[in-house]
């Protein structure tokens, strides 16, 4: 299998982005391949210039130079192809939902479907949960009601792709936790890929697969979530007490006695965690705070601890104060941060390459992972 | 026939209004609905050009549009003679190869009427085409809509509100439309006369007052008709298209 075409050389499953653009002070620079699956999140502060990249996916805007294709289909060449928004086959869901007032919330679902697909639009209004909302109109709807009816009308175009610029931003708590489980089911029920900007890296822990982070108008890192969120680049972004490791494992078995079960990584190691999760051996994200990850030199014995890892030391970043050390463990081919003092540092004489048992003291799944369990 | 109801005025003992005063008063209809009508896509493009295009000369081409909004009607109707009438340079190039003439006729009197109150309507659905958002027509865009669709099915209907009242606007300017008129197609009885005309034929009549009262309280009746008309529609038509989402 190994000598399989990969699809990410030949970029036929590809969205292929290399493009540059102006935007007043900021220039947008992106060459990247990312891929057709799943969620990409695309990370940033505001004026990172994540709109203005999905807004040139969509055909909003025009690129100064450069080429975007998805798949087969080449959307953008400088100078010689710009395919129109309305025939890109990309749905987009916008921050607010810019319903048409003048339309039903039925007329808006149906606004760009090319033919009648009854079974389509039945599967996507119960998807959504917007049955009874069909007769009224926009003005009548809450803003996540509003929202999901937008995501609908997107979906309804038997889209390639779909672009989300932030549908949870413009929506205050409440309705952020209504929408969140339709995004989730969204993102698992359809084989379709999503582009997700948002600047909640909760959020992006609860929905994407894979991230791209823009600063600048620069893109500074671009793989799999779990590659990213462990990555130095995403430190500058996240406090210092809120710094954590996301991991992923297998459901293996649950304890015999006790109300726990267990994990097993990639490299051997093994994580238990509270609750009795159906044995599965599905694929689960876990996140670990580095607060609550401890480093010893030698295998502690007698700890009421259930989680020792083996790794390596791989890197030491001080923090700014020079309160705190974190230190980056490499667990096969996982990443796992660790918060110490200096103090503990030093007396353990902690250098890169240096075996150590970690410590955990909690794991935290991600909520779609404890969702989909049940 | 409307034109029946009113002369023999089965409603009331005596005619409702002479046949003289009927004659006029459906002339004025018609002249300004038929002024109303032609003018409105033209209308509609002129707006939607000042609301959405940057051209170069836009400035000069707003403030010619606007000129017979501050010009005395009376210069427009003379420019209106000397360019549309029989030997006129467009009147005579109409006349020969369409058989087109405005000259002394009643639809000479529809295009003077549209000429003045065509600013007036522009105005209206201009500002109205501003207030539709730009973000609405590109989700229309997304969602597989060529250009021409959208315009049609998003920016026209929430322009609506725009062009309802342009229309009536122009409408009642166009009633009361006289300078212009009576200088271009003078005022020749069932075919020009309109309201204002056979009002002041009526004033320069010695002993012919209570006749110009008369037309003058027609003149009051149609024109607040045709503001509360507005305001209905533009109500009825903001209830559908104003709401933010």
């Amino acid at each position: 299998m190994a000598h399989e075409k990969s699809p990410q050389k030949n970029g036929k499953c590809m969205l292929n982005i290399n493009i540059e653009k102006q935007l007043g002070q900021l220039q947008l620079k992106v060459n990247t391949q990312l891929p057709l699956q799943g969620v990409t999140a695309v990370f940033g502060r505001s004026g990172a210039g994540k709109t203005s990249l999905v807004n040139l996916l969509g055909g909003l805007t025009t690129p100064d130079k450069g080429e975007i294709s998805l798949g087969d289909t080449l959307l953008f060449k400088h100078k010689t192809v710009n395919l129109p928004s309305e025939k890109r086959r990309i749905g987009y869901v916008f921050q607010e939902a810019r319903l048409f007032p003048h339309y039903s919330v039925k007329g808006n679902l149906t606004y760009g479907m090319r033919y009648k697909a009854p079974e389509l639009f039945d599967k996507v209004v119960s998807l959504l949960g917007i049955e009874k909302l069909l007769s009224r109109y926009p003005s009548t709807l809450s803003g996540g009601e509003k929202q999901r009816v937008a995501i609908g009308r997107a979906l309804l175009i038997s889209p390639q792709m779909l672009l989300m610029d932030e549908p949870l931003a413009s929506l205050d708590l409440p309705r952020k936790r209504e929408l969140l489980p339709y995004l989730q089911t969204l993102a698992q029920e359809l084989k379709l890929p999503i582009v997700y900007v948002s600047h909640s890296l909760d959020e992006i822990l609860q929905l994407a697969d894979h991230m791209l982070v823009l600063h600048q108008g620069k893109m500074i890192a671009q793989g799999p979530l779990t590659q990213v969120w462990n990555s130095e680049q995403m430190r500058p972004w996240v406090p210092l007490q809120e710094l954590s490791s996301l991991l992923s494992a297998r459901i293996s078995d649950r304890h015999p006695d006790y109300p726990m079960t267990r994990l097993l990584m990639d490299d051997g190691n093994q994580l238990w965690v509270s609750g009795q999760l159906p044995p599965t051996h599905k694929q689960l994200k876990v996140r670990i705070q580095a607060n609550h990850v401890s480093v010893c030199t030698e295998e502690p014995k007698g700890s009421s601890i259930r989680n020792l890892l083996k790794g390596k030391i791989k890197e030491l970043y001080p923090s700014d104060n020079g309160e705190q050390i974190q230190l980056k463990i490499a667990l096969g081919k996982d990443e796992l941060w660790a918060n110490i003092t200096p103090w503990a540092c030093d007396e353990l004489q902690l250098t890169p390459g240096k075996n150590i048992y970690a410590q955990i003291k909690g794991v935290t799944m991600t909520q779609m992972d404890i969702a989909e369990s049940h | 026939m409307l034109s029946d109801v009113l002369v023999s005025g089965s409603l009331f003992n005596g005619p409702l209004l002479s046949e003289y005063e009927t004659a006029a008063l459906l002339l004025s209809l018609k002249v300004s609905a038929v002024a109303v009508l032609a003018s409105l896509p033209l209308g509609i493009l002129c707006a939607w050009l000042l609301a959405r295009v940057e051209f170069p000369g836009k400035a000069i081409f707003d403030s010619l549009l606007h000129l017979p909004l501050v010009l005395p009607p009376v210069v427009v109707g003379y420019l209106l003679l000397i360019s549309m009438g029989r030997q006129g340079v467009i009147g005579q190039w109409l006349y020969n190869w369409f058989g087109i003439s405005f000259s002394f006729s009643w639809r000479g009197a529809a295009l003077a009427a549209a000429v003045v109150s065509f600013p007036l309507m522009v105005r209206a659905i201009r500002q109205s085409f501003e207030t539709v958002d730009i973000r609405l027509e590109q989700a229309a865009r997304t969602l597989g809509s060529s250009r021409w669709r959208v315009f049609l099915t998003i920016t026209l209907p929430l322009t609506s509100p725009g062009i309802v009242s342009g229309m009536i606007i122009a409408f009642a300017r166009s009633l009361g439309e006289f300078g212009s008129t009576i200088t271009f197609v003078s005022n020749i009885p069932g075919e020009t006369r309109t309201i204002p005309l056979a009002m002041y034929s009526f004033i320069e009549t010695p002993g012919a007052e209570y006749q110009a009262m008369r037309l003058c309280i027609i003149s009051i009746v149609i024109a607040l008709a045709s503001l509360l008309a507005s305001q209905w529609l533009t109500k009825k038509a903001l209830k559908r298209t104003a709401s933010v989402c």
